[in-house]
């Protein structure tokens, strides 16, 4: 009875291996060398420019000064390095002697044209989503406007034995949802097409969605932000802390221009996404992102300018008035303060005019004399003068300085009228 | 006729006795190191001492400096050593280099008086100095190097 038992688990196990085997087993598809490639139309080859760059396919297939789409560009993962493909059409390095079938492969499976699983580091279980025409038309355009470059890929540093490519293949069957975009019939035409873009070519939970410790997208925490190369890719769910929710406008402007009003820029790894990437989608596929994306951060469209959050915050950046409140202070720092400040004892020669009797005195003319005329080398202590401040400071200015050393520093009862008493001081014609 | 002294030498001019002492300075006596900035006293440019003290000669009459000593930048060391020179050329201070003949002597008055300040004294002081550059930072600086080194104490520089 074990014995049977024993067998039957041991052929099961057998079965499932050899299933696993034949579910992980792509063969080669065969060479297709560019001689025996029919030419494009051209619009096709358009079509393929914009999805590429809505896929922004070069940032992560060109290494820094390296040639478009020569590939070797360093991505790295919890698990190692990965080094891009070489997607440009040469025949021996990169993926001239790909049909389209071998293409479709790649992209819908993420398998490539020898059969071997490609590394998840390339969106495969994004681009699964697009259409055949789609992606027959990034073909086209790989195949037709990039110039061929002869560049052999880097091996990945990946460790043994997570580099055993057989290995993808059960990750891919525990995570990926393989299939074309399917539209929401409850929703409109404009949110499919936002969301057939964003779950497909534009891959954006790539980046901003978590990814578990195998390092596939969260499923249960979609768009719920992660950290990609040392930087923040924000949630752009409810759970997006911008003060302003973000609206469909909001997107639809930021990945239009690479700048919104109320949150920021596209900079980091963000940057390329939208200037060498989305920005060429047509005005109407940006708004139908738009669309979607909003309604994934589920904020009503409301105005932005009239948010509470942007008055309280263009208030807080007003500057503080306090440090000019004091008009006299502010004077007094500036023409005063030269001489007439003392650090920790009252150095002669620097007259501290807190307890100074020119503004004890219950009348303030004797200040106001000195502000106005200074202090010749014959008065006061010999050799040493007070500048006059007659042409340089008005009555109110003066006024101003007067009643800032009676209140801050003498902090005495103020003087009244002290704007007319210069003004009639300034006209005397004294004979001292 | 006005007589007073200048970097140790006796001058008399024969001005009106309203005349700004800086255009005596640069016009009758030929120092030019000493700049002219706001005209008001309220930019520091003119900064030049008078007994020792700092004073914006550009609202100063020079009838008020009769019998005084004056000390322009070009008289504040014969050699152009004073430690805040020093300061100044080692923390590569100035940029355009307009104000600082009036930063320089505003400060060497400053630390013969408060030879310990602390930042907060360096700017009560100094606020009234402006720089058009902003090179208020760096003139903060050479202020410490200089006061330390005129402690006599070891600096970073």
């Amino acid at each position: 009875m074990l014995k049977s038992t024993l067998s039957i688990l041991a052929g099961a196990g057998v079965l499932a291996l050899a299933g696993f085997g034949i579910y992980a087993y792509h063969s080669p598809y065969a060479v297709e060398p560019p001689s025996a490639r029919p030419a494009f139309d051209p619009a096709q080859v358009e079509q393929g420019r914009i999805l590429a760059a809505a896929g922004y396919c070069a940032t992560c297939h060109t290494a820094a000064g390296g040639a478009p789409y020569a590939g070797n560009f360093p991505v790295t993962t919890d698990f190692g390095t990965i080094y891009a493909s070489n997607i440009t059409p040469d025949p021996e390095t990169g993926i001239g002697n790909w049909s389209k079938a071998a293409f479709r492969r790649a992209m819908h499976e993420g398998v490539d044209r020898e059969g071997r699983h490609l590394f998840p580091a390339f969106p495969f279980d994004h681009f699964t989503k697009m259409t055949d025409a789609d992606v027959d038309a990034v073909y086209a355009y790989l195949m037709t406007a990039v110039a061929p470059v002869k560049e052999a890929t880097q091996a990945p540093t990946i460790p043994f034995p997570l580099n055993q490519r057989i290995l993808q293949a059960g990750w891919k069957l525990l995570f990926v949802d393989f299939g074309r975009y399917t539209d929401d019939p409850t929703k409109s035409a404009e949110w499919n097409r936002g969301a057939y873009l964003v779950e497909g070519v534009t891959h954006c939970g790539a980046c901003h969605t978590p990814r578990n410790k195998v390092g596939a997208e969260e499923k249960s925490a979609r768009f719920a932000g992660a950290t990609i190369d040392a930087w923040s890719a924000p949630a752009l769910t409810a759970a997006n802390p911008s003060a302003v929710p973000w609206t469909a406008a909001d997107f639809t402007r930021y990945l239009s221009t690479g700048a919104g009003v109320y949150h920021g820029i596209a900079a980091g790894p963000m940057a390329p996404v939208v200037h060498a990437g989305l920005r060429e989608l047509p005005a109407s596929d940006l708004t139908a992102i738009g669309v979607y994306l909003g309604d994934v951060v589920g904020a009503p469209e409301a105005d932005p300018a009239a948010s509470p959050a942007v008055q309280a915050s263009l208030a807080a950046g007003r500057p503080d008035p306090a440090w000019r409140a004091d008009e006299g202070e502010r004077l007094y720092a500036t023409a005063c303060a030269a001489c007439h400040y003392n650090a920790e004892s009252i150095v002669a020669e620097r007259p501290e005019l807190g307890i100074n009797s020119s503004t004890r005195l219950d009348d303030p003319s004797n200040l106001i004399h000195v502000i106005l005329d200074g202090v010749s080398s014959a008065e006061g202590t010999p050799g040493v003068v007070m500048p006059a401040f007659r042409d340089a400071l008005s009555d109110q200015q003066i006024a101003a300085i007067a009643a800032y050393l009676r209140d801050k520093r003498a902090d005495l009862a103020p003087w009244t009228d002290l704007e007319t008493r210069v003004a009639q001081i300034r006209a005397h014609q004294g004979t001292h | 006729m006005i007589e007073f002294s200048i970097n140790g030498r006796a001058v008399r001019v024969d001005v009106d006795p309203d005349t700004p002492l800086l255009w005596v300075i640069r016009d009758e006596v030929g120092l030019t190191g000493t700049k002219f900035g706001c005209g008001i006293g309220m930019c520091g440019a003119c900064t030049v001492h008078v007994g020792g003290r700092a004073t914006r000669s550009c609202i100063t009459p020079v009838s008020d400096v009769a019998g005084a000593e004056i000390t322009t930048i070009e008289g504040l060391d014969p050699a152009g050593e004073h430690p805040l020179q020093q300061a100044w050329r080692e923390l590569k201070v100035p940029q355009c280099g307009y104000c600082q003949s009036g930063q320089i002597m505003q400060a060497a008055a400053f630390l013969k008086d408060i030879p310990n300040p602390t930042d907060a004294d360096i700017d009560a002081v100094m606020t009234g100095n402006l720089c058009r550059c902003m090179t208020y930072n760096r003139i903060r600086e050479a202020v410490r190097e200089a006061a330390a080194a005129m402690r006599g104490e070891k600096t970073n520089g």
